[in-house]
């Protein structure tokens, strides 16, 4: 945005200009300080019009003597006094609309309309003109109404009047003179400030200039204690740093992994954003005739199409438990296929690369206990709108232990978004082909006064995890939120795109405050 | 299900022709129905949602319900050519061969999207009544002979699949649904389905399971502690009636056939859960002990975002998917030399292929900032995607990082201050990383360098070329390097 490089440029100018003012401040403040030596006291008002000077001018000198101490004292008085207006200087410069329709006219006399042409303000001339008995027209004449001079020579009255008021001393002037001008607008009434200034305490003669900063010198010479320094100007803002930013989502990625590490969850290695249909779908009990796998929901592959290797053994199981059932299951009673398995998308969870951690877990020769998160980006191919792209990050977390309950998964979640700031957390069932219970997370948002959703999670199930070979009085519990959503909500924004992708507006990259994801 | 004398149980009959095209078949009639407004509607709008869901947009499953009071069975399902079918299809006024339906229905909003399950095949689906009457042309259109109307008393239910599980289930849930509204209430008559082989089944099956659960286990997967019949009776509100056997050590679970989505004893816990309420479950955290590891990679990527904005740039999210241009015309590339992943179905060409490059989505996002002070410091560190043999899908993630200075002046020597920078905090002495000076389209010649980190090439640093700059809708001279940083784990 332009406002930091004009800020630059204004304070730039400002010193520039505070630089030259401060001369010729200087040299009216100590003039006024002579004076006052002399006379002990005066009014600026009527010392601006004895010195034929500007009273804003005078003011701020007597101002600026008033910011050094004791120097003077100031008594603040208030009147009111008639000023020109624009047109009224005019007036006095030039003279009156109806003097210069006067000097206008020829001797031979001159048409009406060719007249008003000539003279700015020509019509309110004209009927002053006429009313004083200046001018006289002729209505019949040939070509058009004629104006001739009625009298030799004029008096320019509201000149004169304005001249007077020019060089304050409108006292000479009739209060009817002044209504007649006030009426025509020549004048106004305006409220002065004026002081009355007299010595002060530590009066003094001189006034010296006033240094802005400490230099080294100045600390080297000890010059430093003879002079006097101006107080720094602490209303305006400083420089801003030069510095570098952090990605405002990045930043609150930092802090959910955080929030994982400090309850002893380990990282996934989820930097694989292809994945097979097999680890995405499959494994996850997830049917090949499912909406999800749609061409419309996924993105497939054109290249490469298709993933090459399997752990066989595993895979029969998982074919097995879709297509007949087995491990306590019905199964989904299809025809599985390898093909349809085989078929490479960018990944729509990273739900897959945490089945791929099970099946590692599951080939140990002894479980371990485990817990495991993952924060990474997923693909979407649906309609996009302005909280939905084709890209997110997805937060993952999950427990493997042995005797897992609901109950647990429930505390896990309580724990996690404590550590995000939510105290008050409700579930609701629903469903997920690979998860049974699942359950909905809401959480009461104190703003919009309702319950909102926060999350998803669920316990893993059977025909999931049995097949991997896990123990089977193991039980995994998983649950998952949207990084982008939260983002979002935390920093008022409603179009993602100004959060993610190069449609970021920069300035609010800068300007991101830290991320306290607890406030 | 209603227990008829073996003449007057209907029939249908499947003929060998389906196989080709829709081979499975099933059927029950639901009799002395009786419709209102909302019952009808009610019916059509359960037989869209099982279309669209399970039937997958009737290319698995389609539904036909007929009035059977105006045809006579037994049926026959079979496959025709379709300049073989001619009837009058459900809401029009004469007959059409099943050729120029296909062209009628071409336009048809609604229709039109069903055309395709058959629309090349050689044979088309058809069923008729032993009169020849056409009952539908599945899963395109019924025939209007036997529409259904309010006054419909008895209807006839057909559903021809691809999945035969699927058909049952459909069919399952479309009866025991509207069997209320019979005079005998939820009663079906069954239809006898022959095979082409020879051999029939009954439908619908409606199949009731029992499952044997124990209320010891049940208790431990959600963590509370109710007794056996507490437990039944919560399964039963739930539709699932329990009986407690075993001297209340287990519970026999009735699954009705309402209820296919109970494939294991775990769907049962779930409804356990929910009778009892999720919200009365006591929360409690396991002792699952472990020490926490961080990805290394991750862990890196974190530690140098940190120096590389300490050091003035600033962090950049951007795409992994973008247009084939972005990561090969626009850098002076063919996207046949380019190791990409390609999508098969992009809806725009912004997701025509996974980036093998992060400079692209920073260049991107220049141009979009382009009234911000000069000069911009971009960076990001994140993964690109390259074609990769050696996995078992065929591709993988390399993190890369880039940083770009956008200026009024190339300011070369500030991208080589700032990789000088990065090879410090990396702990890579002056000796271990050298420049040899390369070509590359997207560099300005001359300017442009490999850069070798102990014998590795990692990357490449440079001034762009104007025509990169160009294409990317920017003005400004760009100097940038991009490295891999895995082998600095």
């Amino acid at each position: 945005m332009k406002q930091k490089s004009l800020t630059y440029i204004l304070i730039a100018i400002n010193i520039y200009v505070n630089a030259v003012c401060e001369e010729a401040m200087a040299e009216l403040s100590e003039k006024l300080l002579t004076i006052l030596s002399e006379r002990n006291e005066f009014d600026t008002l009527d010392l601006s019009i004895e010195l034929q000077f500007d009273h804003q001018r005078l003011v701020g000198a007597v101002k600026s003597l008033q910011s050094l101490g004791d120097v003077i004292t100031c008594e603040q008085r208030n009147s009111k006094q008639w000023e020109l207006t624009d047109e009224g200087k005019e007036i006095a410069e030039k003279g009156s609309h109806e003097a210069l329709i006067y000097e206008s006219i020829p001797l031979e006399g001159i048409n009406q309309n060719e007249l008003l042409g000539r003279v700015p303000n020509g019509k309110v001339g004209f009927s002053k003109a006429m009313s004083l008995g200046w001018i006289q027209i002729d209505k019949a004449a040939k070509d058009g109404p004629r104006v001739t001079k009625k009298v030799e020579a004029i008096e320019d009255g509201v000149k004169e009047i304005c001249q007077l008021v020019k060089n304050f001393q409108i006292d000479k002037i009739t209060e009817q003179q002044k209504n007649e001008c006030k009426k025509r607008k020549l004048i106004s009434e305006v409220k002065i400030v004026s002081y009355f200034v007299k010595k002060g305490n530590d009066f003094k003669t001189s006034v010296s200039k006033q240094e802005i900063e400490l230099t080294a010198d100045m600390i080297a010479s000890g010059s430093w204690k003879d002079k006097s320094f101006k107080p720094y100007n602490f209303n305006a803002l400083g420089l801003p740093p030069a510095s570098g930013h952090l990605h405002p989502l990045l930043k609150v990625r930092t802090q959910f992994r955080q929030i994982f590490l400090e309850m002893g969850f380990s990282e996934m290695p989820t930097n694989n954003y292809v994945e097979s249909s097999f680890w995405n779908f499959d494994a996850l009990f997830q049917p090949q005739q499912h909406p999800a796998r749609d061409a419309h929901d996924t993105f497939f592959i054109a290249e490469p199409e298709e993933a090459h290797e399997f752990p066989m053994d595993y895979l029969e199981k998982v074919k097995t438990v879709h297509s007949i059932g087995g491990y306590g299951s019905q199964g989904y009673k299809y025809d599985w296929k390898l093909k349809e398995a085989a078929k490479n998308i960018m990944r729509t969870h990273t739900t897959g690369v945490s089945a791929r951690m099970l099946y590692q877990l599951a080939q140990k020769e002894k479980f371990t206990p485990s817990k495991y998160f993952s924060i990474d980006r997923v693909f979407r191919n649906e309609t996009l709108d302005a909280t939905h792209l084709a890209e997110f990050h997805q937060i993952e977390g999950l427990v493997a232990d042995y005797g897992l309950t609901l109950g647990n998964l429930m505390g896990y979640i309580e724990q996690f978004f404590k550590k995000y700031g939510i105290k008050k957390l409700r579930f609701k069932p629903a469903y997920n082909p690979y998860t049974e219970p699942s359950m909905e997370i809401f959480s009461y948002h104190e703003g919009l006064k309702k319950w909102v959703e926060v999350g998803n999670s669920g316990v893993f199930r059977p025909e999931m995890l049995l097949p991997m070979g896990l123990p089977k009085n193991v039980s995994v519990i998983a649950w998952g939120l949207s990084l982008e959503r939260p983002t979002m909500i935390k920093y008022g924004i409603s179009n993602i795109r100004e959060l993610f992708g190069p449609k970021v507006n920069l300035q609010k990259i800068y300007d991101n405050p830290l991320c306290r994801l607890d406030k | 299900m209603i227990e008829l004398p073996a003449n007057s149980i209907n029939q249908m009959i499947i003929h060998p022709s389906t196989a080709a095209v829709r081979p499975f078949a099933v059927a029950a009639i639901l009799r002395d129905i009786t419709f209102t407004q909302e019952r009808y509607q009610s019916f059509i709008d359960l037989q869209d949602k099982l279309h669209q869901n399970i039937g997958r947009q009737r290319s698995i499953v389609a539904i036909g319900t007929h009035d059977l009071d105006t045809i006579q069975g037994p049926f026959h399902y079979e496959a025709l050519p379709p300049k073989d079918i001619c009837f009058k299809p459900l809401n029009h006024k004469k007959e059409y061969t099943a050729i120029e339906l296909m062209e009628l229905f071409s336009t048809d909003s609604h229709l039109k999207h069903y055309l395709h399950i058959i629309q090349d095949k050689p044979v088309y689906p058809i069923i008729k009544d032993c009169n020849n009457v056409v009952l539908s042309m599945p899963p395109i259109i019924n025939g209007d002979h036997t529409k259904i109307t309010l006054k419909t008393k008895n209807v006839f239910v057909e559903c021809t699949a691809t999945d035969l599980n699927k058909a049952k289930i459909v069919l399952d849930t479309i009866v025991c649904m509207f069997s209320q509204y019979c005079a005998a209430p939820y009663r079906v008559e069954g239809v006898k389905v022959v095979s082409p082989d020879g051999s029939y089944l009954m439908h619908p099956e409606l199949p009731y399971r029992k499952e044997i659960v124990s209320p010891k286990e049940i208790n431990k997967s959600i963590g509370i502690s109710e007794d056996a019949s507490s437990i039944a009776s919560l399964l039963t509100r739930m539709c699932l009636p329990s009986v407690i056997i075993d001297n209340g050590q287990s519970l026999e679970v009735e699954i009705p056939p309402t209820r296919h989505d109970v494939l294991h004893a775990c769907d049962i816990i779930e409804d356990v859960a929910i009778a009892f309420g999720y919200n009365n479950v006591n929360r409690t955290i396991s002792d699952t002990n472990c020490v926490a590891e961080q990805f290394p990679v991750n862990k890196l990527t974190d530690l140098l975002r940190e120096v590389i904005a300490a050091a003035g740039f600033t962090e950049c999210l951007t795409f992994a998917l973008c247009s084939r241009e972005d990561v090969a015309d626009k850098l002076g590339k063919n996207i046949k030399d380019i190791p990409a992943v390609h999508i098969a179905n992009p809806k725009t060409l912004e997701f025509q292929v996974a980036r093998t490059t992060l400079l692209p989505g920073i260049l991107k996002t220049v141009a979009c900032n382009k009234k911000m002070p000069l000069p911009l410091k971009l960076f990001e560190i994140s993964d690109v995607i390259l074609l990769d043999k050696t996995k078992d899908v065929g591709a993988r993630n390399q993190r890369h990082m880039c940083a770009v200075y956008y200026n009024k002046v190339a300011g070369f020597e500030v991208i080589h201050g700032l990789f000088d920078r990065t090879m410090q905090v990396l702990e890579v002495p002056n000796n271990d990383y050298k420049f040899i000076p390369v070509d590359d389209a997207a560099f300005f010649p001359g300017q442009c360098a490999d850069i070798m980190v102990r014998g590795q090439n990692i990357g490449k640093l440079g001034v762009l070329h104007p025509d990169v700059i160009t294409k990317f809708d920017l003005n400004m001279p760009c100097s940038v390097f991009e490295i891999d940083i895995e082998p600095f784990l």
